[in-house]
């Protein structure tokens, strides 16, 4: 992403146009990832079941690569929300831990900051289903800021 | 190659997810398999570089991961996956295919433990590495079809 991509990024949070942000990731809506603030401002990341993202048909559940690329995609979205910078972050490592296969209902994920530093940020990401007490996956991450 | 991952892996990139990325099977020997993934518009995670979404990565990693615990088996069983973890070495060049060489370095009697490198021209020259742990009969539903 050069900062063009960011300066166009930050218009269309400015505007809050949520589609407009996934619409710019060819991924993001390939998956079919929804976005929207809870009453509270904070961004909540949904994934509305769908057939192609299965990797388990027997059970069925969603494949785990789903699980994780909802995760990662929520979490660099997330980071480039609440930063003003132009410079796009880059994931150095990504870590999830699975708790529970992934049926098929639509998957939500949350994502809080857990460290800015001037180099590196810190990220805790969860997805939950029915209940949000009981999370799907949980995973961290690190971004190079610069 | 066992007849076991020649069966696994045309159910692996059969999956709907899989067939949606269009990962294929490439190689496998010992305990390693080889799987790729070849870049399309649709896979991209970053629209102004055309760089392929982590996700994609992630996917493909697990996928390949899964698949080599299946080398030092016989029979298929269900297998799921604990945890997974990517470190980005570097951005992967846009329009080249990404391959995952992974490993199953430990097959426990509960737990499979593998790793993987992904890589596109150089196997030396890695994109990205993987660390993954799995359940083994992880429930009654078989990969590969049918009901243990």
């Amino acid at each position: 992403m050069t900062s063009d991509y960011m300066t166009r990024f930050l218009a269309l949070r400015d505007a809050k146009d949520y589609h407009g942000i996934i619409d710019s990731i060819p991924y993001a809506r390939l998956l079919g990832v929804e976005m929207s603030e809870d009453g509270e401002g904070n961004l909540l990341f949904t994934l509305p079941f769908a057939e192609r993202n299965v990797g388990n048909p027997i059970l069925p559940a969603l494949h785990g690569g789903v699980i994780g690329g909802f995760l990662e995609n929520a979490a660099l979205i997330h980071l480039m929300w609440i930063r003003e910078s132009l410079e796009p972050p880059k994931v150095i490592d990504f870590s999830l831990d699975y708790l529970k296969s992934g049926r098929p209902q639509p998957l939500f994920a949350r994502c809080s900051l857990t460290k800015q530093g001037k180099r590196v940020a810190h990220m805790l990401i969860e997805a939950w289903q029915e209940d949000a007490r009981q999370p799907v996956a949980v995973a961290r991450a690190h971004f190079l800021l610069a | 190659m066992t007849p076991l991952i020649d069966r696994m892996q045309q159910w692996f990139v059969s999956l709907p997810h899989c067939a949606t990325l269009g990962l294929r099977f490439v190689d496998s020997a010992e305990n390693w398999v080889i799987l790729a993934v070849d870049w399309r518009e649709e896979l991209v995670g970053n629209p102004a570089t055309g760089v392929l979404h982590g996700g994609v990565i992630t996917s493909l990693v697990d996928t390949c991961s899964a698949l080599s615990a299946f080398t030092g088996l016989e029979e298929a069983e269900a297998m799921a996956t604990l945890d997974l973890r990517i470190d980005y070495l570097k951005p992967a060049q846009p329009q080249q295919t990404v391959f995952c060489r992974a490993e199953c370095y430990k097959l426990g009697r509960q737990i499979a433990f593998t790793r993987a490198v992904c890589y596109q021209q150089d196997m030396n020259n890695p994109i990205a590495h993987g660390l993954a742990t799995f359940m083994r009969a992880s429930s009654r539903a078989v990969l590969g079809g049918g009901q243990a």
